[in-house]
């Protein structure tokens, strides 16, 4: 028994991950604005780059879309290559 | 006739009435070559995510109009020359694109609001 492993009373509730689903099928959006600015900034993270699928959770056509929506975002200097922003 | 969305970034040290002016320039060159602007949206002053030619502020406008195939490129060697223009984009939008830009203008919510992160 290593000394260091600690015995628990009861077993720890191993917090479920949430759920994730593409939120353009669940809400029905179907265009996503490139000038949209701040909703775009949910799927940068602090240096400015994109989130993969498996962390927004986006299907891939959408994805792409998004993808697109933040190139031409930061094309136009809506949205930053690589900064450190505190969002 | 397709739909097409243009952005401009006019320099800032452009004055209002030339900012004015040049909006009025390229919609007589659309309505000229039989096009037809939906709307325009001028932004004004804003500052830029990162510097182009040493500017960090500049003055945005949209500008949503129908248009032939072919009239953008000649619609591209008009910005190109224009020298107060520091970068332009002309996207093609889809069905879905319009309806957004329809229910935005008329206030309707267009669902990205109550999206959380």
């Amino acid at each position: 028994m290593a000394k260091n492993e600690i015995k628990y009373l009861t077993a720890i509730k191993q917090e479920k991950p949430k759920k994730k689903f593409c939120r353009f099928k669940k809400y029905g959006i179907k265009y996503i604005d490139y000038k949209d600015i701040d909703f775009l900034k949910k799927f940068i993270n602090e240096q400015g780059k994109m989130l993969p699928r498996r962390l927004s959770g986006n299907s891939l056509k959408y994805q792409r879309k998004v993808s697109d929506a933040i190139k031409k975002a930061r094309q136009m200097a809506l949205l930053p290559y690589v900064t450190d922003l505190l969002k | 006739m397709n739909n097409y969305e243009l952005m401009v970034i006019f320099t800032p040290v452009l004055s209002e009435e030339d900012f004015k002016s040049a909006q009025k320039k390229y919609k007589d060159f659309i309505a000229e070559h039989s096009g037809s602007v939906v709307n325009s949206n001028p932004w004004g002053l804003k500052s830029l995510a990162y510097p182009i030619q040493k500017k960090t502020t500049g003055i945005y406008w949209v500008l949503e109009y129908t248009a032939t195939a072919d009239f953008n490129e000649k619609l591209k060697i008009q910005l190109l020359r224009d020298e107060n223009v520091l970068r332009h984009m002309i996207t093609k939008l889809d069905k879905y694109a319009v309806e957004y830009n329809a229910k935005k203008r008329s206030g309707v919510t267009t669902g990205t609001e109550k999206v959380e992160a």
